[in-house]
């Protein structure tokens, strides 16, 4: 069995509100599980209003991978917090909409700036409100 | 009727592997994503191919516990296909008419991913036999 798949883990990386997480590998199930977990957690432990996900280095997002960035996008806003999509290759998108795969609750940003600023603009909205 | 799946002998075997492992998913799709770039699909194409692929071998895991995977590489109605066989001695599929529909929006299918993954291909077919096992093929061209 190939070690080096199983030992690989995605850093989660929190800077101010938000968390960070950069996927670089192409992702078998358990580390996709993993991930949604470890994010959870990463949510609960910091508190963190914000997840983005950058996934611009993934040449593939199977039915798995979606369902696990949508599933994971509602927990998340069960704990108060927000997932955006940063970086979806334009031929991952393609396939996505002709596989049928529906993303609910999934905000998508075309880069991470633009991610971060969707995030803030969040952040201020729901401070007015309150 | 349905026709037994043949393999033509004008083909070319790109590769036989085994799916016995979660690994092997990522292991095979990212060689199918090689030969796909081999063939000169483009990047669009690319992508197509190893998400349906990824579908089929996810499948043929959680529902046969694994199979086997044949690349040939051929010329199928004049185009220069990529032809990927997926054999299983799973359980088989009692009825393909539902596990065809589409599950994933309505909720209504199987979710198998057979849907999604057809929509991704060229060439789709699937051949099942209660307790026998289940063959799927996809083709891919330019």
């Amino acid at each position: 069995m190939n070690t080096e798949m199983h030992d690989k883990r995605i850093p989660i990386i929190k800077i101010k509100d938000f968390l960070i997480v950069s996927i670089q590998v192409d992702m078998h199930d358990k580390l996709a599980i993993a991930l949604q977990s470890q994010i959870l957690d990463a949510i609960g432990k910091t508190g963190a209003k914000g997840v983005l996900i950058d996934i611009s280095v993934l040449e593939m997002v199977d039915s798995f991978i979606g369902r696990m960035l949508s599933g994971m996008a509602s927990m998340a806003s069960i704990m108060d917090a927000a997932v955006v999509i940063v970086g979806m290759q334009p031929a991952v998108a393609i396939t996505l909409v002709e596989l049928g795969l529906e993303m609910p609750g999934v905000d998508t940003a075309l880069n991470m700036e633009k991610g971060i600023d969707m995030l803030e603009k969040r952040l201020r909205e729901q401070k007015l409100e309150l | 009727m349905t026709q037994p799946i043949i393999f033509d002998n004008q083909w070319e075997r790109l590769g036989k592997h085994p799916l016995e492992t979660e690994y092997d998913i990522v292991k095979i799709r990212q060689l199918i994503r090689q030969h796909a770039k081999s063939l000169t699909m483009g990047i669009v194409d690319q992508t197509r191919i190893t998400t349906a692929v990824s579908e089929l071998l996810r499948n043929m895991y959680n529902y046969a516990g694994g199979g086997e995977v044949i690349v040939d590489t051929g010329i199928v109605e004049n185009h220069k296909a990529l032809i990927i066989t997926f054999i299983d001695h799973g359980p088989g599929i009692a009825d393909l008419g539902l596990a065809m529909s589409d599950g994933y929006t309505s909720g209504m299918g199987m979710g198998y991913g057979l849907p999604g993954a057809k929509r991704l291909v060229d060439h789709f077919e699937i051949q099942s036999t209660i307790n026998e096992g289940t063959i799927v093929r996809v083709m891919k061209w330019k």
